[in-house]
């Protein structure tokens, strides 16, 4: 930058910035609400200022959220850990293999299957799940913690991202290199490919963990017993009898606090992870 | 909003430079793969199994469930399309349908103005501040959409929240979020809330990406940055654009989560208000699985036909320009 282009970025940044504060208010006020809400018993979050600490509740309201209905709600993080966890690790694995033989290999319909791959990216999920639901009840599956694992698996774009990623990062003389050295196919990917293509799988890992984690409609459909499910349809069950009940039964402060512990993990593992994803990211730029 | 698709942003880089990502990659990986025929189609077996799994027999399923219909006089029997005849005759379906479009219409430009806007700004200001920025409006990506509803829902009522009665400091009427006028604003809102940072972060990857010799030149003649920002950024990272667009179109076409939860606070939210809500009411709370079967079907071929339309006219465009 010339040193006449840094001083007028000084006098004009203040646009920017102004914005950009808009934007962090915007973002941050619903966040700020819930840990400030998670604070308050059931009365104060009913009178207080909204915005503003009342008496500092949030122990007991944690106690009283681990012990409500037997302590269910451990149960439900405990699910969605274990859902999510298996779910990202399953499709990270299958995207990476399959991406892999898709990059470095040639074998009979490959052009064709890779074709399809883009299209599979297109179909929305949603439209798979009653049928999937159908399915899963044919085979005794559904109201288990397959019905959830299982379907998760499926990520056409994890296995494109690897592919594109395995296309431009590991070098193919490296692998014939490794097979001059008579080096087995699986000990060639475990130990030469796998490694270099770790910004990508983490990136995989990580989104897949999301989008179970947060996923709704799934659970909604496939699960029945209270005992299975995740946090997503463990707290809307909350919030409706927290609705019906508002006459003898108060709920709402377990709502607000049960969402602040949910939402907790994945923010802290984005925030703290941010180097691995951002390098994933910035290594799938190059090219 | 579900979207299980991760669109993650090495990807948003990939695609865009070369508007015909299949053909263009295929023609160097030709020379690059080896023949071990057995062995690259073990490594694919496993996703394979998966697809046909979990993608391809739901799909055929689904299909076949919808050329049925079930009743308690006559029991299942074959009808062909009589359950696709019946959806586009449907007006609750037509109205969700409806519904959802114009929705889209208005949200996705606004979010997506939005995100470019942000994505801009932090490529051309590099303070802390902008880091903070920049991770701040990422966070509502990791909120379930669940818990975004509920927050928002509480935020938006007047006895949680703070903003319905702002009106009546200066002897206003209270706002009614979930009134039939304001609902689908209100909604939009949510979608913006949890969506918007993503969309940045893929937007402002994409224009990492871009060669800083690409406007060095525009720099010396002396354009202002917005110049710059408008003429040579927007321009370079077209693809990204239009995939972003692409995923969250997918995405609105799904719109479940959010009005199935705003329906507690607003009464007035129908079995039909979107159409994967109302698939989802006919399988569940009226038990007609064939019907469901082909309102999921027709809508995820409908998803499936405007996505890729997308891609095919901007493909064509990218080939003219």
């Amino acid at each position: 930058m010339t040193s006449g282009g840094a001083g007028t970025a000084t006098v004009k940044t203040w646009l920017p910035h102004l914005l950009m504060g808009a934007g962090i208010l915007y973002f941050l006020v619903p966040l700020l609400w819930v840990v400030i809400a998670a604070t308050k018993s059931q009365p104060d979050l009913l009178d207080s200022p909204a915005l503003w600490f009342a008496e500092f509740n949030l122990v007991a309201n944690i106690e009283q959220l681990f012990s409500e209905d037997g302590g269910v709600y451990g149960g439900w993080l405990v699910n969605t850990a274990l859902y999510a966890g298996l779910s990202a690790l399953g499709a990270t694995a299958l995207a990476a293999a399959a991406g892999y033989g898709l990059a470095r290999f040639s074998f009979m319909g490959k052009r064709l299957f890779e074709t399809a791959l883009l299209g599979m990216i297109m179909v929305p999920a949603t439209a798979l799940v009653l049928p999937t639901y159908l399915i899963l009840s044919e085979l005794d599956l559904v109201n288990t913690m397959w019905a959830i694992v299982l379907p998760s698996l499926l990520s056409p774009f994890g296995a494109y991202l690897v592919r594109v990623y395995v296309d431009e990062s590991v070098p193919v003389e490296l692998i014939d290199a490794a097979r001059m050295d008579r080096a087995g196919e699986l000990r060639i990917f475990w130990q030469i490919v796998l490694p270099m293509m770790r910004p990508a799988l983490v990136t995989v890992f990580l989104f897949t963990l999301v989008a179970t984690w947060n996923n709704y409609f799934l659970p909604l459909v496939m699960l029945s017993d209270a005992d299975l499910y995740p946090l997503t349809v463990g707290l809307t069950t909350w919030f409706n009898t927290a609705q019906q009940d508002a006459g003898n039964r108060m709920l709402f402060n377990l709502v607000v606090t049960g969402s602040l512990l949910a939402i907790v993990p994945l923010i802290v593992a984005f925030v703290l992870l941010q180097r691995f994803w951002r390098s994933g990211a910035a290594a799938g730029a190059v090219k | 909003m579900t979207r299980s698709i991760p669109i993650t942003a090495p990807a948003a880089d990939d695609l865009p430079p070369s508007p015909r990502p299949v053909e263009s990659r295929s023609r160097p990986s030709r020379r690059r793969v080896t023949a071990h025929p057995v062995a690259g189609a073990l490594f694919v077996l496993p996703f394979f199994l998966v697809v046909v799994a979990f993608l391809v027999v739901p799909l055929g399923y689904a299909f076949w469930l919808s050329l049925s219909s079930k009743s308690l006089a006559l029991g299942t029997r074959f009808t062909g399309v009589d359950n696709y005849v019946r959806a586009f005759t449907d007006p609750l379906l037509l109205d969700g349908l409806l519904r959802v479009v114009l929705f889209g219409l208005v949200q996705i430009p606004v979010m997506l103005g939005i995100a470019l806007a942000g994505a801009l700004t932090l490529d051309a200001v590099t303070t802390r501040f902008a880091v903070a920025f920049r991770l701040i409006a990422f966070m509502p990506y990791a909120v379930p959409a669940v818990v975004g509803a509920l927050m928002w829902g509480f935020l938006y009522s007047r006895t949680f929240g703070p903003f319905a009665d702002l009106p009546t400091l200066v002897g206003g009427d209270p706002i009614d979020f979930f009134s039939a006028s304001l609902l689908l604003v209100s909604l939009g809102n949510i979608v913006t809330w949890a969506w918007t940072g993503y969309n940045m972060i893929i937007l402002y990857s994409a224009l990492q990406g871009v060669p800083r010799e690409m406007y060095e030149a525009a720099v010396i003649d002396g354009a202002t940055p917005v110049q710059i920002a408008l003429r040579v950024k927007v321009p370079a990272i077209k693809q990204a654009i239009s995939l972003a667009a692409i995923f969250t179109v997918i995405g609105t076409m799904q719109f479940f989560t959010e009005p199935q939860i705003m329906a507690r606070f607003a009464p007035q939210i129908s079995a039909g208000y979107t159409p994967n809500l109302y698939a989802y009411n006919q399988a569940f709370a009226y038990s007609d699985f064939n019907y469901s079967a082909a309102l999921s079907f027709a809508l995820g071929f409908l998803v499936f036909v405007v996505a890729y339309a997308f891609v095919f006219v901007n493909r064509k465009r990218g080939a003219h320009s």
